[in-house]
């Protein structure tokens, strides 16, 4: 079982992006789940939202408190809400920051990715410069960094699935696939 | 061809409703249901779903749209939620009355105040005296496949009753997971359109909702129990030909998991009962004998089923996502009732979850082992409050 927790605010698309990596999942063969942390939601509130991918069927309908991986969608988020809380030893962090993964520091050990998703959307003209809308490019991020499912999967449901702009939100997502930056990348 | 798509609940219920072929949907939007509504908006509109959609002013108005349809025939839909549903309330009452197989979905959500949007039994279970047949899901695919199913129970000539299929807030309701959406044929073979023995009609016309007087109005409330009295077994038939035609078995009236010669049983309804069958094959490994009953149908309450289910049991264990003030939890109180002068068998009431209070497997397991230490050393109180601020540490550790 692979637990994916994503922390955004309301209009960043974190939900949706949760939904597209359970998508891309279970073309591949797995049981998936995806949904969201709701309170009451409004655009710039912070956001979680899960995904639970097993090639069993998953059954776990909690919330994910133990993540193997957590993306940190806002890096302003990281004063508000603690989003390594709980994450396994060796869990992945992936943040979109223009930093290098040396000049991040969370507190814990657990190795950290870094992409510009904001700067990649924006190329894209994907959301506005204040708001850009960063899911797809983060997407492509979390697949080099771990693996999760095969970035030519990820990029037909970016494709088939996004509302509106469906070329550019698979090239964003490409984009950051190439772009994202730690150790040991697939 | 029937297809896989990732749905949440709430669109599972709304195929459900599409696939049943429902003629008439009335309904008023309010969280976490709304997107039930907005769903099948969207299905009217794109001409995928040929029903009469009326947009009505309350949800009292959209059970009372109902009934009217459901008095002319028609095979009506509505969706709700903990204070939409509590002010449908004397409606629920008349469906089942005038004897009006009206199907309705209903996310279960707390009652405020304070005001809460997430997960509760109670809205649901304040409701079950009004004559309706409640199905608890588990899953989105049982959302699905319960809505047919109840249409094609409560459409029976000897039931004739109206059915609520509910799902837990967000849970379900807002959770995406995979759900075989049927190909329409294959429903429409299960599901015969509706057509009752009585209904408004111009060229026979007949009075509806009249006056009993005394000499009469017991004996139409003993016509309702008396159908209640057949319920059961219509569930398990519809179930078994459900099973057959889908290849799937939503559950029937309770879905038994490793309940085979258990020591402890323990009783969940809803979307914990997923989460908690992670947890028995846990225990299992561990050694402890014990199995998981999953409440499906809490209308007609499965009486023999749960003598049966007991035989041999030492201990039961309920958890109650609900609460009757100056009673306790609902499944708790109506399991002893049924196991009065039957079984002689401890059980615990364990209180968990209100409002949405995250159940995670770590509380689910330390519920089951106190159900299970109790073998040794007895019933220590009739009713435990689980994850309280005040006793957060016993539960999570």
């Amino acid at each position: 079982m692979i637990e994916i927790r994503f922390h955004g605010r309301g209009g960043q698309g974190a939900v949706t992006a949760s939904e597209f990596l359970a998508r891309a999942a279970f073309l591949e063969g797995n049981d998936v789940q995806s949904f969201p942390m709701y309170g009451v939601e409004r655009r710039g509130a912070p956001v979680t939202a899960f995904t639970r991918i097993d090639s069993k069927a998953v059954r776990n309908k909690a919330q994910i408190h133990e993540p193997d991986i957590v993306i940190v969608m806002d890096m302003a988020l990281l004063d508000a809400v603690d989003v390594t809380a709980g994450i396994k030893p060796d869990g992945k962090v992936i943040l979109n920051t223009e930093k290098a993964p040396d000049d991040i520091d969370l507190g814990v050990d657990n190795p950290i990715y870094t992409v510009d998703a904001s700067s990649i959307a924006v190329e894209h003209r994907l959301g506005s410069k204040v708001a850009p809308i960063v899911n797809t490019a983060i997407l492509g991020a979390i697949v080099r960094a771990t693996g999760v499912v095969d970035i030519n999967t990820l990029v037909d449901v970016v494709r088939n699935n996004a509302p509106a702009k469906k070329e550019e939100n698979a090239k964003a997502t490409k984009q950051a696939y190439e772009e994202v930056r730690g150790e040991e990348l697939e | 061809m029937s297809e896989m798509k990732i749905v949440s609940g709430n669109f599972a219920a709304a195929y459900g409703a599409k696939l049943s072929r429902v003629e008439v949907v009335a309904a008023y939007p309010i969280t976490p249901q709304t997107e039930v509504v907005e769903k099948i908006a969207e299905l009217v509109a794109e001409g995928e779903m040929d029903s009469e959609y009326i947009k009505v002013e309350s949800e009292h108005s959209a059970m009372a749209a109902c009934i009217a349809a459901s008095n002319a025939g028609a095979r009506a839909y509505t969706a709700s939620s903990a204070h939409g549903l509590a002010l449908m309330h004397e409606l629920l009452i008349w469906a089942s009355g005038a004897r009006l197989p009206v199907v309705m979905t209903n996310i279960n959500r707390a009652m405020g105040p304070p005001w809460s949007v997430w997960a509760d039994h109670h809205d649901t279970l304040a409701q079950k005296g009004t004559g309706q047949l409640q199905f608890f899901c588990e899953s989105n695919q049982e959302v699905l496949d319960s809505v047919i199913m109840a249409y094609k129970i409560c459409e029976d000539e000897d039931i004739m009753l109206p059915a609520m299929v509910v799902e837990d807030a967000f849970i379900l309701s807002h959770t995406k997971e995979p759900v075989e959406i049927y190909d329409q044929e294959l429903v429409d073979e299960f599901l015969p359109s509706y057509d009752p023995d009585y209904k408004l009609d111009v060229d026979q016309p007949l009075g509806f909702g009249s006056l009993g007087m005394p000499d009469w109005y017991m004996d139409f409330r003993y016509k309702i129990a008396e159908a209640f009295e057949k319920a059961p077994d219509k569930i398990m038939e519809v179930n078994k030909e459900f099973e057959e035609v889908f290849g799937r078995d939503p559950g029937g009236l309770i879905e038994k998991y490793k309940t085979d010669g258990v020591d402890v049983l323990i009783v969940t309804m809803g979307s914990i009962s997923s989460t908690s069958k992670d947890v028995i094959d846990e225990l299992r490994e561990e050694g402890h004998n014990v199995g998981l009953a999953r409440l499906r149908t809490f209308r007609p309450f499965p009486v023999e089923e749960f003598r049966k289910l007991t035989k041999g049991v030492n201990v039961v264990g309920v958890m109650d996502r609900s609460y009757t003030f100056g009673h306790g939890g609902d499944a708790a109180r109506e399991i002893k009732d049924a196991l009065y002068g039957h079984r002689d068998v401890i059980l615990k009431d364990y209180i968990v979850g209100l409002g949405g209070r995250d159940l995670t497997p770590k509380i689910l397991k330390n519920v089951m082992l106190d159900a299970i230490s109790l073998q040794d050393k007895g019933l220590d109180k009739e009713i435990e409050w689980v994850d309280l601020k005040i006793n957060q540490e016993r539960w999570r550790r």
